[in-house]
């Protein structure tokens, strides 16, 4: 078990690397400084300015004085925005995505398991339709669309909703809801497909014959090891939610992390584009690894040493 | 006994007895198929044709293909046409889909957007698929250390996050056309490498490639004949399935500013557009090209599920 963590982990490293290399480099060599301006401003100014933000100096430098400064975890100044550095606008932005993105996961998961367990249950009978229906549907249908549809109906046809912002519970329903429905959905199908090719197995049987209630055979024994295959996706599905919020926090104008890049790329600020991309990168695959732990815990058959060593 | 013989013979009195030759059995004749034998293909197409879904959303493509190709030729307006004086209409006789807030004819520029999303859509998988193949192939039918090593790298590609470095290369290359192609490529072969080698690790070891091997074939044609064909199936399904993440991720980028700019009509443009004039009432520049991503993404979801159960061999009877 430990070879395959440490293997893991230094693949989880190299990536890591590789996108703050790649990305420091990408962002280099983009033609122009970022203090291109309309006015041309004095020599002295303009030379003072490199200096703070070392561009001044050799490449090579400026990308060990950044990995230097990433290893304390900081992430360097904004160029557009005077004063205020990456980590003070992550550390604004991120507490609200992350209560976003968190909501919408458990919204996602409970809702995504019961309705492909329900789906499971009442295999080929219109319920089962109905939910797969709805769950090809949450899979066609991109964020965005569903947040204007949302928008549209929830806020301003009927207005229950407010529109925008994130400042009380009753803000947070509408972009949790179009956030959610897609990894909804994916959770559905999988959860059912794997329902489904478990209620076959003998064990289900062996306790229906016991005579215990149905309600106990579902959850204590079919959906644990049905829902094996649900904790693999969780990685890429924290993923797509974590996309997903650049969309939804510029509709919806909360000011969540994801906004913050949105208005990066858009003014180019590129060491706030850059910050932010190694945040979400490390985040994503620390992420990825975590998910790949919790399976090789949950399932004591995957016995993760011996498939590496094959 | 010799009446019962008698009875026993003549059968029909009208018919004599010496017209009743004994039919030897042939083996070859009854070993022979009666039926005609059905390829893979066609019990596929046969599988495929019965699930009424994916043939709604392979029916509501080819629709969209032809609307992509002809339907501009059926409008009297282009997608940059300008008419100040005809702003945000609503749907008419005239503008089938309305107009927006430039005057331009949203069905002209819906019908252009369906032909970047297909475009972009089909482009991807195509590139996927051409270097995914041949990565996979070769890593699958190497084998020991090549494979391992070739694997290490997708891997590690497999870790980044798919719309990050997209989001990256575009910035740093612009936004347009190619570059969301190409974007959409630096990721998104890994995905068809690593299925096209999992297939060719288990066919390689199959009796005919090992009498391909014994005739001294060369490992490309052994590749290309052998295996590749073997593993159509599952190819296949991920292009079907890559399409609408490709489409999406179009959709998406134009949607913040990053795909394709204007005056290019993409659905993701369009939406984002219609967002900004949605409390204003004109809904139909929002709900057409909404209506057209979900449907088609809905359309290649339905497809790539049915060709997912009609390719599988494990269901074929």
């Amino acid at each position: 078990m430990n070879t395959y963590f440490i293997k893991r982990f230094v693949a989880m490293i190299i990536t890591l690397w590789l996108i703050i290399t790649g990305t420091f480099f990408l962002m280099h060599t983009v033609p122009g400084s970022p203090f291109d301006e309309e006015r041309t401003t004095n020599e002295t100014i303009q030379k003072n300015r490199e200096a703070y933000y070392q561009l001044d100096k050799p490449l090579i430098l400026q990308y060990g004085n950044y990995l230097a400064a990433l290893v304390q975890g900081d992430l360097g100044p904004s160029i557009k925005k005077p004063g205020q550095t990456v980590n003070d606008l992550l550390g604004r932005g991120f507490p609200i995505s992350f209560e976003l993105g968190l909501f919408t996961l458990i919204l996602a998961i409970i809702s995504g398991i019961i309705l492909g367990v329900v789906a499971a249950l009442r295999h080929n009978g219109w319920i089962d339709y109905l939910a797969m229906s709805i769950a090809v549907l949450g899979i066609s249908i991109p964020n965005f669309v569903m947040a204007t549809v949302l928008i549209q109906q929830l806020a301003v046809n009927i207005p229950i909703f407010p529109v925008a912002t994130w400042s009380s519970p009753k803000h947070m329903v509408l972009p949790i809801l179009a956030l959610a429905t897609g990894p909804m959905a994916i959770i559905a199908r999988l959860t059912r497909t794997s329902m489904l090719e478990v209620l076959t197995q003998d064990y289900i049987k062996t306790a229906k014959a016991k005579g215990l209630s149905p309600v106990k055979i579902v959850f204590k024994h079919a959906l644990r090891n049905a829902l094996l295959p649900v904790v693999t996706v969780l990685g890429s599905l924290a993923a797509s939610i974590l996309t997903g919020t650049f969309v939804i926090e510029k509709i919806f104008a909360i000011p969540g992390m994801g906004k913050y890049f949105v208005d990066s790329i858009n003014s180019r600020d590129y060491s706030v584009i850059m910050g932010t991309t190694v945040f979400y990168s490390a985040l994503l695959i620390l992420m990825l690894f975590l998910v790949d732990l919790t399976y090789g815990l949950l399932d004591p058959r995957i016995k993760l040493h011996k498939k590496e060593a094959e | 006994m010799e009446l019962r013989k008698h009875e026993e013979r003549s059968i029909s009195p009208a018919i004599p007895d010496e017209w009743f030759v004994p039919k030897v059995r042939d083996h070859k004749e009854s070993e022979a198929v009666v039926r005609p034998s059905l390829s893979y293909w066609k019990d596929s197409w046969h599988r495929l044709m019965k699930n009424k879904l994916a043939m709604a959303g392979l029916f509501f493509l080819v629709l969209l293909a032809l609307l992509a190709i002809f339907g501009p030729m059926f409008s009297p307006y282009t997608v940059e046409t300008q008419k100040l004086t005809q702003q945000n209409l609503p749907p008419s006789s005239k503008y089938w889909f309305g107009t927006d807030d430039l005057g331009r004819d949203v069905f002209t520029r819906t019908c252009y957007g369906a032909r970047i999303s297909l475009f972009v859509g089909l482009m991807a998988a195509l590139i996927d698929f051409l270097i995914g193949v041949v990565y996979g192939g070769i890593a699958g039918y190497k084998g020991g250390k090549t494979d391992n090593l070739m694997m290490r790298f997708v891997e590690i590609l497999y870790g980044l996050p798919y719309l990050l470095v997209v989001i990256l290369v575009m910035v740093v290359i612009g936004p347009g056309l190619t570059t969301i192609i190409l974007a959409l490529s630096i990721t998104g072969w890994v995905g068809m490498a690593r299925i096209v080698r999992g297939q060719v690790l288990q066919i390689k070891n199959y009796e005919f490639v090992l009498a391909s091997q014994t005739f001294g074939t060369k490992t490309a044609r052994i590749i290309r004949k052998n295996l590749l064909p073997n593993t159509m199936g599952p190819i296949i399904v991920q292009m079907t399935l890559t399409i609408p993440s490709a489409i999406f991720a179009e959709a998406f980028l134009s949607f913040i500013g990053l795909g394709i700019q204007a005056p290019h009509a993409s659905w993701g443009v369009m939406a984002n557009d219609g967002l900004s004039t949605i409390l204003s009432g004109y809904w139909w520049r929002l709900f057409f090209p909404t209506l057209f991503i979900s449907l088609t993404m809905f359309a290649f979801n339905v497809l790539g599920d049915g060709l997912q159960d009609a390719l599988d061999p494990k269901l074929r009877r």
